[in-house]
C-alpha cells in the first residue's frame, strides 16, 4: 500500500483534468497535428525525399517527441507550479499523512499520464495517415512516449521547484526547450548540422528520444535502443531527485 | 491520558534569528489552547514544527504519542489542519473538495459518503454540496475548510487564524462550530488575532514572544495575574493636564496615541474625578481589564511587521 500512497495526488490531477478534458485533448492534438501537416505537405512539397522516405513520414516521430516533451513540460510548469504557488494545492496535502515525495512522485506520474495522452494522440494520427511502415514495430512506440514523459516531467518539476514565478518559465523555454526542437532533430535529421553542433545536440534528451522513435516510425530497430533510454531515465531521474531536494528547501524549511 | 501534543525545549533558526527559541508547550487533552503573539512571534512555524512539517534545530516533539518529525505521518493521519491561507481546490465543488481530501488519509469513499452529510451539517453548507468553490463567500470558504479539517474524525486540530478576514457574522459562525468541537471532547490549537475570541473560547493561553512562551494560564488567571483589574480610557480636550493628576488615582497609565489607558484597582476615585471635569471636553471610557491590555502590556505596544 505504502508505495501507492501518490496514488491520491494522481487522482486530484486526473479529476481536475477530467472536468476540463474536452479542451485539454483539442489542445494536445491540434497544435502538432497543424504543425505536422503544415510543415509536412508543405515543406514536404519542397523536398523530394528526406532520409529516403517522404518528408511527412520524417516528421512524424520529431513531432510525436516535441508534443511529448510540451505535454510534460506544460504540466510541469504552469500547472503544477498553479497547484504548488498559486492554489497551494500541495500545502494544504502536507498536513495529511502524505509527505512531499508522495506529492512529487503523483505529479511526475500525472505529467507523464498526460505525455502518454499527447502521445498517443499524434500515434492515432500517424496510423491514421499510414505514415508508420510497421504496425507492430510503431506499437514499440509507447514505451519511447512513456519514458520521453516521465525525463521531460522529472527536469520540469526541478524548474519549477525555482521558480519564483510564471515568467521564469520563459527561460527553461528560451535556454533548453528551444535549442531542443531546433537542434534535436524534430525538422531535419541532425547529421545535416556541422559536426560541433551535432555533438552538442546529442546531449540534448529529446534527440535520444526522437532517435529512438524515428527508426520506429519508419520500420527499423534504433541503434542502442538501451543506451538511448538510458539517457532519458538518467534526466528524468536527475531531474527528479532535484526537484525533491529544491521543492524540499522550498516548502518545508 | 497524555498530552496529544507535548513539546519540549524548542529551537528553530533561519539564518541564525531563533524564530522559536527554548519553547514549551504541553496541551492538556479535550481542551482549546489559544497560541497568541504579535506577527513574526513564532505561532505559524510552531504549528508547523508540530506537525512535523519542517525540522527543529533542537528540542523535543510528541503529537499523540509520536515524536516529530520522524512520524509525522501516522501522527497526521489522527490530526486536522486549518491553515492561515485558503487552500481549497477551486476546480471541484464542495462535495469533491471532501472526498479529495479524504483520500489524501486513505479513506474510502463509502466511509466519506456516509461522514459528508454530517460535515455539511456542521459547517451550514446543506444545499451547496455540488456548488462550485468559487461560488462561496469567505465565511462559506472558511466553514468548508474546517469540514475539510474534520474529514478523517481528527482528535487534535490546528487552526490557524481561522477567523482572520471574516465579518463578525461569519466569525461567530466559526465559534460555534469551535465550541460544538471542544464539546465533543476534541482538542484544539488555536492561532488568532482576536482577544475577544481566544477570551471566549480559550481555556488555556499561551502568550508568545519573539519564540518563547512568555505567560501561560486560563484568560482570567492571565488577567489577575499580570493587570489591574479596571481600564478607564481617557481621551479629548485637556488630556495633556489632566495626565499629571492621573498618577495619583492609577497604579498604572499607558498613554497611545491620543488616548490614556488608566489602569486601576480603584476606578471611583478616577471616575468620580473625570466626571467632576464634565464639559471641559476631557471624556473617558470604564470597562474591565481585558485579555487585550494583558497582551499589550506583555508585548508592547510597537508594531511588528
Amino acid at each position: 500500500m505504502t508505495e501507492l500512497r501518490w496514488f491520491p495526488v494522481w487522482l486530484r490531477n486526473f479529476k481536475v483534468w477530467k472536468k476540463l478534458a474536452g479542451p485539454s485533448i483539442l489542445g494536445n492534438l491540434a497544435d502538432p497535428l497543424l504543425y505536422m501537416l503544415g510543415l509536412g505537405y508543405g515543406l514536404g512539397g519542397l523536398l523530394q525525399q528526406v532520409e529516403g522516405v517522404p518528408y511527412l513520414n520524417f516528421l512524424a516521430a520529431g513531432m510525436l517527441c516535441y508534443s511529448v516533451m510540451n505535454s510534460a513540460t506544460f504540466e510541469t510548469l504552469y500547472s503544477a507550479f498553479s497547484r504548488m504557488h498559486v492554489q497551494k494545492t500541495w500545502e494544504a496535502i502536507l498536513n495529511t499523512p502524505l509527505g512531499l515525495t508522495d506529492v512529487l512522485l503523483g505529479e511526475l506520474a500525472w505529467a507523464t499520464s498526460k505525455a502518454l495522452l499527447s502521445g498517443a494522440a499524434i500515434l492515432l494520427v500517424i496510423w491514421a495517415l499510414g505514415l508508420h511502415a510497421s504496425f507492430a514495430m510503431s506499437l514499440a512506440l509507447i514505451p519511447v512516449v512513456l519514458l520521453t514523459g516521465f525525463c521531460f516531467a522529472g527536469l520540469g518539476l526541478a524548474i519549477n521547484a525555482i521558480s519564483p514565478n510564471y515568467d521564469f518559465f520563459l527561460y527553461y523555454f528560451t535556454l533548453a526547450i528551444t535549442p531542443m526542437v531546433l537542434l534535436g532533430g524534430v525538422f531535419y535529421p541532425p547529421s545535416a548540422l556541422p559536426d560541433w553542433l551535432a555533438t552538442a545536440a546529442a546531449w540534448l534528451p529529446l534527440t535520444h528520444a526522437i532517435d529512438l522513435a524515428r527508426p520506429l516510425v519508419l520500420g527499423r530497430w534504433p541503434d542502442m535502443p538501451v543506451g538511448h533510454g538510458v539517457v532519458l531515465v538518467a534526466y528524468g531521474m536527475a531531474g527528479f531527485g532535484a526537484s525533491l531536494v529544491l521543492t524540499r528547501r522550498r516548502l518545508l524549511r | 491520558m497524555t498530552a496529544p501534543l507535548r513539546i519540549h525545549q524548542l529551537t528553530k533558526r533561519y539564518g541564525g534569528n531563533a524564530v522559536v527559541d527554548g519553547l514549551d508547550l504541553k496541551l492538556a487533552p479535550g481542551r482549546c489552547h489559544g497560541l497568541l503573539g504579535p506577527n513574526g512571534a513564532g505561532k505559524t512555524t510552531t504549528l508547523r514544527l508540530a506537525l512535523g512539517l519542517i525540522g527543529a534545530d533542537t528540542g523535543e516533539i510528541r503529537l499523540l504519542g509520536h515524536p516529530m518529525p520522524d512520524e509525522g505521518s501516522q501522527a497526521r493521519r489522527r490530526v486536522g489542519v486549518v491553515p492561515q491561507a485558503d487552500s481549497l481546490d477551486p476546480d471541484f465543488t464542495v462535495r469533491e473538495n471532501l472526498l479529495t481530501y479524504g483520500r489524501y488519509f486513505g479513506l474510502k469513499r463509502a466511509q466519506m459518503a456516509a461522514r459528508i452529510p454530517d460535515l455539511l451539517a456542521f459547517a451550514g453548507l446543506e444545499g451547496k454540496a455540488d456548488s462550485p468553490i468559487a461560488t462561496l463567500s469567505g465565511g462559506m470558504k472558511r466553514r468548508l475548510t474546517l469540514a475539510r479539517a474534520l474529514i478523517n474524525d481528527p482528535e487534535l486540530i490546528f487552526l490557524d487564524e481561522p477567523t482572520t478576514g471574516l465579518d463578525p457574522q461569519a466569525r461567530h459562525l466559526i465559534r460555534q462550530g469551535l465550541r460544538r468541537l471542544i464539546a465533543q471532547g476534541k482538542t484544539l490549537l488555536l492561532t488568532t488575532h482576536f482577544m475577544d475570541e481566544a477570551e471566549r473560547l480559550c481555556d488555556v493561553i499561551s502568550v508568545l514572544d519573539r519564540g518563547r512562551i512568555i505567560a501561560q494560564g486560563s484568560p482570567r488567571e492571565l488577567i489577575a495575574a499580570h493587570i489591574e483589574p479596571h481600564v478607564v480610557e481617557v481621551f479629548g480636550e485637556g488630556l495633556g493636564e489632566w495626565r499629571d493628576c492621573a498618577s495619583r488615582f492609577c497604579r498604572r497609565c499607558e498613554q497611545a496615541g491620543e488616548t490614556l489607558f488608566c489602569y486601576t484597582d480603584a476606578p471611583q476615585a478616577v471616575v468620580t474625578d473625570l466626571d467632576t471635569k464634565g464639559g471641559t471636553g476631557l471624556r473617558y471610557l470604564h470597562r474591565p481589564a481585558n485579555l487585550e491590555d494583558v497582551f499589550l502590556k506583555l508585548t508592547g505596544r510597537d508594531l511588528r511587521d
